[in-house]
This record gives C-alpha cells, sequence and structure tokens, in this order.
C-alpha cells in the first residue's frame, strides 16, 4: 500500500457504453491537487468518477493511479477511499465499528489502530463519539464521520460524490473548510463530483467540465471560471 | 372505495333475486346433506329433479362437509333448525343423532328397504349402503390379503393407507371392524398392522387421493369402490379384497326432524327414497349399493363386486358408549414406537 | 409531522380496526363458550393434551427452524446474483406454494419424495435398496419447508434489495470479503426480517392439520389443531375445543413474545431503488456455491409444483377448465379472493398508519404505546385462532340474526381477510414506516395532506408494496379452503371446494387439473406483485 503517498490518476482512452449513453474520457488528474469534476446532471459526472473508483469497468482503454494500472483491479484494491452524499455509514452499526471497518474490514484490530480511529474522530471534530450510532448525528456529523474513515484508510487518493450534496449551505462551508484543513495536512489528490460552483471556487484547483459523456474541459480553475466561448459552459456559469 | 360499493349492490341485488325465487308459493323442502351428495357428480342434482317431478315443491340442499359435520351442524342448530330432513348420517353417528332428540319417528312404510344385517329402525330410513374393504392395486399386489387377519399379519413393507377416526367415518369404520373382529385383543392387532400403516388421513378423499398416485397400494375403501374405475374409467385395475370374517358395513340413512316446516312433504321425500326412481341414481353417483328395489338391474360392474359372505355391525348404542374409549385405546397402540 | 386532525383520524381508525380485529375473534368464541355452558361435560387437560402440545410445538420450531435456516444461503445467494438467468422467475415461483390448498401441494410433494417418487427412483436406479421414507417428522418438516421457505426468502429478499446501494460499494471499497459483508451488511439486514418471518412460520407450522396428519404416518404425530377439529366435530365438546384453542394461543404467543425479543426493527434508509449492483462474489467458488445454492432452492421448490402441473396436463385439462361448473367456482374464488384482499390491504393500511402515527410522537404516552403494541401482537396472533372455532362461533351467532347461507360469502370473506393479515402487514407496515421516513418531513412542510397525499406522494411509493400485499392477500384467499367448508351450501362453489369435492368423488384427475389452474393463478398474482421490479432500469 503507498500510505500517505501522493498518486496522480490517468484515464487513457476509456470508453464505456451504459445502455444509449456512451462514455469517453481521456485526462490526467494531478497529483496532490483537488480536481472538481462538474457538469450538467446525466452528463456522465458520477460515471467518471465511477470508473476510478472501479464500478464501472471500462470496456477500452487504462485507468492508471500513481503509475500503478488498476483497470482490473477489484474497488477494495485501489489505492482510493470513498465518501458519497449519503449513506456512507452502517446505520446498525457505531461510528467506532463504521470507521475500524477502513482499517480492517473484517474488524481484527491492534491497540494502535483502535488509538487512531478515536484520533481520527478527534480530528473530524467527533471526539467521543466512539459508541453513536448513525441514527443519532445530524447530516454533518455523518459526512465528517465518513471522513474520519477516510482518514484512516490513508489512501493517497480521495474520491468524494457531491458529499456535501445533503447540507445546508452554512454547513457546506463548514465542511469545505474542514476537507481543506484535512488536505493541508496529508495533501491527498482529491476528486470530487460536484455541482456546485461555489465549492469550485472554495475548493477546486483544477476542474473537469464533462458534457455528453465526455470532457469538454480540463484546467486550472480560474481558467474554467473565465471561460465564456464555450456554450455548455458559460451556460452552466451562468445558472450557478 | 366506489368499487366497494359496487360490489356490496351486487351482493344485495344477488340475495334480493334468491330471496324472490324462494317467494314463488311452492313449498321447500330443506335437505341437510354432505357435500359429495350435491357435487356435480353425485346424486344430488337428479335426486332434486326427480323429487321436484312429483310434489310440486322446490328442493334445497344445504351442505356440510361430511356426515360428521352434518351432525354438528344439527347440534348447533338444535330445535330451531331449518332442516327438514337430514340426509346422510351413518350408522356410527347413529345412537349421538338420536340422542339429540332432534329426530322424529319416520312414520312411513319402510319395508322395501334391504340392507344386509337386517337394519330396521323407526327413526332413520336407509338409503344406500357400502361394505368397508380394503381395496388394492392389481399391478402391484399379487396376493392381495385374504383376510382382516392376514391384513394385520401380512408382510409390513406391503403399506396401506388409513383413515383417522377422529376426523372421519371411515376411519371409524376400520376401527369398529377391527374390534368386531378382534374384540379384547384389537390393541394388539392394532399394534401390528401400524407397520403396515404407510399414513393415517384426516379422511376418505386424502387416502384415496395417495392410492390412485401410486403412492400406496392398499387402502381402506368400500367394496364398491372398484365399480368406479369401472363404469367410469373402464379399468378393473383397482379391486377389493373380499376378506373371510366379513366386511364390516356402513349403512347410510336419512331423518325426519322434528321440528320439519314441511312434515308431509318431508315424508313424502323419505318415502321416495326407497322408491326405484331415487335407488336408480345411487349406485353411479354415489358409488354406493342401492339400500331398496332399482327398476333396472345395476351396471354390469356392480356384479363383478366382491359380495361379503358376512356381515359386521356393532349395535348403535355400544359403538355410542365405547367410542371414546376405543379411539383413545387406538392412539395408544399406534402412537407406540 | 402529521396536522393534528390526521393524527386523529389515524389513530381513530386504528381504534375502529382493533375493534373489528377482536370482535371478528371474540365474538365467535364468547358465542361457543356460551354455547357450551349448556353441554355439562368435562373439559380438562390431560397427558394426552400435553402429548399433543409437545409435538405441536417440536414440529413447529423444527419447521421454523430449517425453513429460515434454508432460506437464508437462498436469499443470499439470490441477491448477490442479480443477474442469474431466471432470477425474478423463481421469486415469483415462490409465491406460488402459498396458493395452494394444502393438499394439492402435500400430493406433488409425494410425487417427488413419496415412496414412489422420483427421488426414490433415482435412488433405486442407483442402486440404493433402502428408500426414504417421508412419513413420520421428515415429511412434515419436508412439507413446511416445502411451503415456508419461499415465504422465508421473499421476506428476506425485499430486506436485502431495500438496503442503499451505497452499503455494497463501501463494502466492495473496503474490500470486505464474503464474510465480512455477511457479518456487517447482510447479516443485520436479515436480523431485521427473520424475526418477522420466523413468527409467521411458527403460527403456520403451529396450527397445521392436514399435512401433519396427512405426512405425519400415525397418531403419534398429532397437533392440538386437530384435537380441536376433533373435539369440536366428532366429540361435540365446545367447551374443550375453546379451552385447547386458548392454551394453543398461549403458548404460542409466548415463543413469539420470545422471538420478539430478538434484536429490535432498526429503520434504516432506504436506497434509491436502483438496480443492485453487487461487486462481491465474483470468485469462482462464490460462483459455483451460489449457482449451487440457487438450483438446489429451484429443484425442491419446482419439482413437486412441476408434478402437479403434469399431472394437470395429463387429466382432461380442457374438458374441466371449460365446464360449466369450473367457471363458476373460477369466477366466486376470484371475486371473494378480491374482495378479501381489499379489505385485508384497507384494514393493514389503517392498522400500519395508527401504528406510524403513534411511532411518530416523540414522546407516546403509555397508553398509545400499549394501543400501538396491541395492534401489531393481534394483527398477527389471529393466524393462532382456529378456523374451525372462527367459523362455527360465527355460525352461532349469524343464525341469530337470519338464515345463515346469505351471510356465507361475507364471513368467508371477513375470515379470508383475517387470516391474511398477518402476512400484509408484514409487506405494508414496513413500506410505510421507510416511506414516512423520508417524506414525513417534506410532505409536512408542503403542507400536502388528505386526498392529494396519497395520490401525488404515497401511492406512487407504496403502489408497489400494495400490490405485492393485495396478490400476497388474494393468493391466500385463493387457496382457502376452511372457510368455505364451514358455510358451504349448494350454491358456493369455490376452487378449493370443488378440488376437494372432485376428489372426494374419485376425480382425483379433476382435482390435478384444479391443482394446476390454481397454481398458475398464484403465478399471474405474483405478476402484480413484482411487476415493478422490471421496469427499474
Amino acid at each position: 500500500m503507498k500510505d500517505g503517498q501522493k498518486a496522480d490518476i490517468l484515464l487513457r482512452e476509456v470508453r464505456l457504453a451504459l445502455g444509449e449513453q456512451r462514455f469517453h474520457f481521456d485526462c490526467s488528474i494531478g497529483e496532490g491537487l483537488i480536481t472538481a469534476i462538474t457538469g450538467r446532471s446525466g452528463s456522465g459526472k458520477s460515471t467518471l468518477l465511477n470508473l476510478v473508483a472501479g464500478f464501472e469497468a471500462p470496456q477500452q482503454g487504462r485507468i492508471v493511479i500513481g503509475g500503478q494500472d488498476v483497470t482490473e483491479l477489484h474497488p477494495s484494491e485501489r489505492p482510493v477511499s470513498l465518501v458519497f452524499q449519503d449513506n456512507n455509514l452502517f446505520t446498525h452499526l457505531d461510528l467506532f465499528t463504521n470507521i475500524a471497518l477502513g482499517i480492517s474490514p473484517s474488524l481484527r484490530l491492534a491497540k494502535e489502530d483502535r488509538r487512531n480511529v478515536s484520533a481520527a474522530l478527534e480530528r473530524v471534530g467527533l471526539g467521543g463519539f466512539e459508541t453513536r450510532k448513525p441514527g443519532t448525528l445530524s447530516g454533518g456529523e455523518r459526512q465528517r464521520a465518513a471522513f474520519a474513515r477516510a482518514l484512516v484508510r490513508r489512501r493517497p487518493v480521495l474520491l468524494l460524490d457531491e458529499p456535501f450534496a445533503a447540507l445546508d449551505p452554512a454547513l457546506r462551508s463548514t465542511m469545505a473548510d474542514l476537507l481543506l484543513e484535512l488536505h493541508r495536512d496529508d495533501g491527498t489528490t482529491i476528486l470530487m463530483v460536484t455541482h456546485d460552483l461555489e465549492e469550485v471556487r472554495r475548493l477546486a484547483d483544477e476542474v473537469l467540465f464533462v458534457e455528453e459523456g465526455r470532457i469538454s474541459f480540463a484546467g486550472k480553475r480560474d481558467d474554467f471560471l473565465a471561460q465564456e466561448t464555450s456554450g455548455a459552459i458559460s451556460e452552466f456559469l451562468r445558472r450557478s | 372505495m366506489r368499487k366497494m360499493n359496487v360490489f356490496s349492490l351486487i351482493a344485495t341485488a344477488t340475495v334480493l333475486l334468491a330471496a324472490t325465487v324462494h317467494a314463488e308459493d311452492k313449498k321447500t323442502l330443506t335437505i341437510y346433506t354432505y357435500e359429495s351428495f350435491v357435487s356435480k357428480w353425485g346424486p344430488g342434482p337428479k335426486v332434486k329433479a326427480a323429487f321436484e317431478k312429483t310434489c310440486d315443491c322446490t328442493v334445497k340442499f344445504v351442505a356440510v362437509a361430511d356426515g360428521v359435520a352434518l351432525l354438528t351442524r344439527l347440534k348447533l342448530e338444535g330445535a330451531s333448525s331449518p332442516a327438514d330432513i337430514a340426509l346422510g348420517l351413518d350408522t356410527s353417528l347413529f345412537k349421538e343423532a338420536k340422542d339429540t332428540g332432534l329426530f322424529a319417528p319416520h312414520g312411513i312404510d319402510a319395508a322395501g328397504a334391504k340392507v344386509p344385517g337386517d337394519f330396521k329402525d323407526d327413526v332413520f330410513v336407509p338409503y344406500d349402503y357400502g361394505h368397508f374393504a380394503v381395496i388394492y392395486d392389481t399391478q402391484t399386489v399379487k396376493n392381495p390379503p385374504k383376510s382382516l387377519k392376514d391384513l394385520v399379519d401380512g408382510d409390513p413393507s406391503q403399506k396401506i393407507a388409513i383413515q383417522d377416526p377422529r376426523t372421519s367415518t371411515p376411519g371409524l369404520g376400520l376401527l369398529l371392524w377391527v374390534k368386531a373382529v378382534y374384540g379384547d385383543k384389537a390393541p394388539e392387532a392394532w399394534a401390528k398392522l401400524k407397520n403396515r400403516v404407510l399414513t393415517v388421513t384426516p379422511g376418505w378423499s386424502e387416502a384415496y387421493g395417495l392410492f390412485t398416485k401410486g403412492e400406496v397400494p392398499l387402502v381402506f375403501s368400500y367394496v364398491t369402490s372398484p365399480a368406479y374405475h369401472m363404469v367410469e374409467e373402464k379399468t378393473d385395475r383397482y379391486q377389493a379384497a373380499s376378506f373371510e370374517e366379513g366386511h364390516y358395513i356402513q349403512v347410510e340413512v336419512s331423518g325426519l326432524l322434528k321440528g320439519a316446516k314441511e312434515k308431509d312433504l318431508a315424508q313424502r321425500f323419505l318415502s321416495f327414497t326407497l322408491s326405484p326412481a331415487f335407488q336408480d341414481i345411487i349406485p353411479t353417483t354415489n358409488w354406493m349399493m342401492p339400500a331398496a328395489a332399482t327398476s333396472q338391474a345395476l351396471p354390469d360392474a356392480f356384479s363383478k363386486l366382491v359380495k361379503p359372505q358376512k356381515t359386521f355391525l356393532l349395535s348403535p348404542e355400544e359403538v355410542a358408549q365405547n367410542r371414546q374409549a376405543w379411539v383413545r385405546e387406538w392412539l395408544t397402540a399406534m402412537s407406540i414406537k | 409531522m402529521l396536522t393534528q386532525a390526521e393524527a386523529r383520524r389515524a389513530l381513530a381508525g386504528g381504534i375502529v380496526a382493533l375493534t373489528l380485529v377482536i370482535a371478528i375473534t371474540a365474538l365467535p368464541v364468547l358465542a361457543l363458550l356460551a354455547f357450551a355452558s349448556r353441554f355439562p361435560e368435562n373439559s380438562g387437560f390431560d397427558a394426552y393434551t400435553f402429548s399433543l402440545l409437545r409435538f405441536t410445538l417440536l414440529q413447529a420450531v423444527l419447521s421454523t427452524l430449517l425453513s429460515i435456516l434454508i432460506a437464508i444461503p437462498v436469499t443470499l445467494a439470490l441477491c448477490r446474483r442479480p443477474h442469474f438467468p431466471g432470477r425474478l422467475w423463481i421469486i415469483r415461483l415462490m409465491a406460488v406454494p402459498m396458493g395452494l390448498p394444502v393438499l394439492a401441494g402435500a400430493l406433488g410433494l409425494i410425487t417427488v419424495f413419496g415412496r414412489q417418487g422420483i427421488v426414490n427412483q433415482a435412488l433405486l436406479a442407483l442402486g440404493l435398496e433402502q428408500p426414504l421414507s417421508i412419513y413420520g417428522l421428515t415429511g412434515i418438516l419436508i412439507a413446511h419447508v416445502f411451503f415456508n421457505f419461499p415465504l422465508a426468502c421473499r421476506l428476506m429478499i425485499a430486506v436485502l434489495e431495500g438496503l442503499p446501494q451505497e452499503y455494497w460499494r463501501l463494502g466492495a471499497s473496503l474490500g470486505m470479503r464474503s464474510w465480512s459483508i455477511f457479518r456487517f451488511i447482510e447479516l443485520p439486514a436479515l436480523l431485521r426480517a427473520i424475526p418477522g418471518a420466523a413468527g409467521l412460520i411458527f403460527m403456520l407450522c403451529a396450527t397445521s392439520f392436514t399435512l401433519v396428519l396427512v405426512l405425519g404416518g400415525g397418531p403419534a404425530a398429532t397437533t392440538l389443531e386437530v384435537a380441536i377439529y376433533q373435539s369440536l366435530r366428532l366429540d361435540f365438546d365446545p367447551a374443550r375445543a375453546i379451552a385447547m384453542a386458548l392454551l394453543q394461543i398461549l403458548v404460542t404467543a409466548c415463543i413469539l413474545a420470545l422471538l420478539s425479543r430478538l434484536p429490535a426493527n432498526d429503520p434504516m434508509n432506504m436506497g434509491e431503488g436502483r438496480r443492485i449492483s453487487r461487486m462481491d462474489g465474483q470468485s469462482w467458488p462464490a460462483r459455483i456455491w451460489d449457482t449451487g445454492v440457487i438450483m438446489c432452492a429451484c429443484l425442491f421448490l419446482s419439482l413437486p409444483l412441476l408434478a402437479i402441473a403434469w399431472a394437470g396436463l395429463r387429466s382432461n385439462f380442457l374438458e374441466i377448465v371449460t365446464s360449466a361448473i369450473f367457471l363458476q367456482a373460477l369466477s366466486t374464488s376470484l371475486a371473494i379472493a378480491m374482495l378479501s384482499a381489499f379489505a385485508c390491504v384497507l384494514l393493514a393500511l389503517v392498522i400500519a398508519f395508527a401504528r406510524q402515527v403513534v411511532a411518530e410522537r416523540r414522546a407516546p404516552p403509555r397508553s398509545a404505546r400499549i394501543f400501538s403494541a396491541s395492534l401489531g401482537s393481534l394483527s398477527s396472533l389471529v393466524l393462532l385462532v382456529p378456523p374451525v372455532v372462527l367459523g362455527t362461533g360465527w355460525f352461532l351467532i349469524l343464525r341469530e340474526i337470519g338464515e345463515v347461507s346469505r351471510f356465507s360469502i361475507p364471513i368467508i370473506i371477513v375470515i379470508n381477510m383475517l387470516m391474511a393479515l398477518p402476512f400484509v402487514m408484514r409487506v405494508l407496515q414496513p413500506a410505510l414506516q421507510s416511506h414516512r421516513a423520508r417524506t414525513a418531513r417534506l410532505v409536512a412542510s408542503l403542507g400536502i395532506t388528505g386526498f392529494s397525499r396519497w395520490r401525488i406522494v404515497d401511492w406512487r411509493v407504496l403502489g408497489q408494496p400494495l400490490a405485492m400485499a393485495f396478490s400476497f392477500a388474494m393468493a391466500l384467499s385463493l387457496g382457502d379452503l376452511g372457510a368455505v367448508a364451514m358455510f358451504g351450501s349448494q350454491d358456493l362453489v369455490t376452487l378449493p371446494w370443488l378440488l376437494y369435492s372432485s376428489l372426494g368423488s374419485y376425480r382425483s384427475h379433476d382435482a390435478d387439473s384444479l391443482a394446476l389452474i390454481l397454481g398458475l393463478i398464484c403465478l399471474g398474482l405474483t405478476l402484480i406483485g413484482t411487476a415493478e421490479r422490471e421496469m427499474r432500469p
């Protein structure tokens, strides 16, 4: 495992057809940066993320993370952690167990692992919440717990699928601050799907704009925000 | 909710319609009986048609599951039962039926009734009878048992399906048959027979179903059962085993209820059950032997049936007095591992 | 979350439903007791009664355990293989045993496992001398598992399919192996379904009658239900019948109470209804295991059904299904089944909604909690009241009102409604619960109330569970003979009645055809219950 290492992500001529929809991605995602995947709903943002995570297998092309070809690898063998918009925690298990599963999926824990779990909870502001069940937490707290699990996994890539979409605006900005703080400390490569322009402004170093199954823009955030020529992007910028 | 209203409307309309039909001036004779009597293949529809031709009345059958249920129904309803006639009680229920005090002497000339064992009664009129018998499948059984003792002592790997005396009258019939032949030694006989019994079913239908499915080569049924297969299915594959000791008999009877509203009509019907018009219907619909003269000879198949040399029939009093004790005895003997 | 008026209405509905259920079950018992007082017979329990009780419980506990233990791997395999060929039809087939008259199912089982059955023929062909005998406890267990493991599967599959899609993805991304997935995802979910499913199965097996006698091999295998029937019918000792019925209800209720102490229902969020795609179980051993498990379950389930179909087709099928009496029986059966299913679903909704209102209160008063609990337990305990007691009691009551035969159809509908209630509640209660958990706030904030709430919000989501509940109830009612047998008159012919009647008139081939028809109708009904599944992307 590449503990704490940084890794870049390459999608080389990746092609996939899901029903009527066709996808074609070819891009590189910078090491140690926060890259936002954005675009209209249904454009293929989540599919791009699922390909990197391993939930979808490409019909053609290769996916390379940190120099390692992961195309054939099971999701668990890829150097990535995940946070979804919702349902990140098993509601019948307490927070400690939920997070410890990130260290050992069969819950074989050393003493140090237990300390790490508590430390991770501490870092996301949930110190002492070990025995709480997810049902007793607020939406923001549940997402914090999901980040805590990503922390203990110490994978070089963190994939986020609209992680703040279910939260209210005030909470979103607090969570964004938390994410930036964690990113500063660990320098993980972060790939996040979002449709919120505010989040792009606040968090992203780079932006991938997905349009009808292809990437129509890839570049610096400021360049993206300045785009006025491309019809779809300027429309997206105006709407948001 | 609208759907509900439409349905209840239809239901109400049906009830009203039924009521108007009954409201015609014709008298109605209400007969309680068991289900297979009134089924499409049973004697019921023909009996109804034949009697209505002569009586200028309407015959209304109310059918319950079997003879036992019939008696239960009468007990539940007591003196206020709408029934004029109960048709389908049998000899094993006889005493209990009389003890209810719900039946009146039939008051008709029943001399025409001819039932083996010289059955005579001033309350109940027999309309058919059948000897119990073990039926075997000729394709699998080459040496059928020749007597009840033969059945009891025979090869335990050749299985028989019997009925439960707690829930059915044929089951009770076998119990009484064994009692009549073995007397006090009945428990020992049952303990032996037990090894030959594949299973004990709640009613006749289940046991006979197992038999015709080929699951079991022997079944406890009636001497007349092969007649059905010969007449309807044109096969003599299934035959009754003739038992040397003789066969236990089941006599089916009908009776007039004290509370009958149409007493005259009911008496006429009871007389009718002994006439050829009724008796002609019985053999090929109820698959039992007629209890009185028929107008024509029975179909050939009936002449091929086993003719029991001796008829067993324990007195109704004895049966009523001992039934529970004997059933308990049977249970004990059959439950020993 | 509901407006005051809505909550009041829902609670009032619950009170009416509770009264109705109690009235339908308690009145006939009281009527029988009043009647019994006229017959001063001794009606105490004896050693015999307790030996019956022991056997009743023994076979019911074993049957329940086996049904659940067999259902678990089958459920897991079916859920792990969403693309297994014919998976949907396997799940549909699981609804068929429920709608078959017990005797028809038993004859199908005997064709497969009986002395002359396929299994024994195969064993003989393999040179094994000793044929397998199913008569005795073995047969009872095989039959109970055949009738009940599909029910357990369906209830458990519903729970697993209701898990959020993210769970499987998380499991995959965290690198959980089969055992971890079972331990952390599948088992906790199954545990939510098992107490309910086990409770239902236990009640069904404890009150089993025909199967126990036909396959039991002798009177050593007798349940209390048989003795109750005997007391009421042959011995005519109503007091004893009721005493035994109460014993049965009491003891079984105690066991059910123990069952309900198993892990509590932990309300979960529902997924978004996307097709479950599973990342696990791709290894060859897992594939082989799942395929093997599914094939075994399929064989066990379908062989007896195929035997029924084969026998049905071999008989004069066309002649039967075009006969006037068949068409009459079919329409009567369908009408009764539809009405009782409709009434049952309505009653279940009212009860479920009332319980939901109590559950949504932050701190419900004690009385409200007791009310909700009694609604919950009564709606399942009704299965324990022997039909023969219900039927006889109602007969006594109705004959005071008028000619009994006029009430036969309504009372059959009512009794069928009651008997299907526990099943329908199992389907509707969790559906309503999770639906409310997701939409209650939104609906309240938008001020959508009353009928428009039903039309816009509830119907769309609850439509599918409602359809499934409806098809459950219809199948149960179609296969039921009990209620009809009690009130039968010459004009009232239903399909199971006609089936038994054919058997009782030597016409076992006709009965084969009718069993096939009933099986086909049940299969057709499951199309209603599972139609939506296919339409999901």
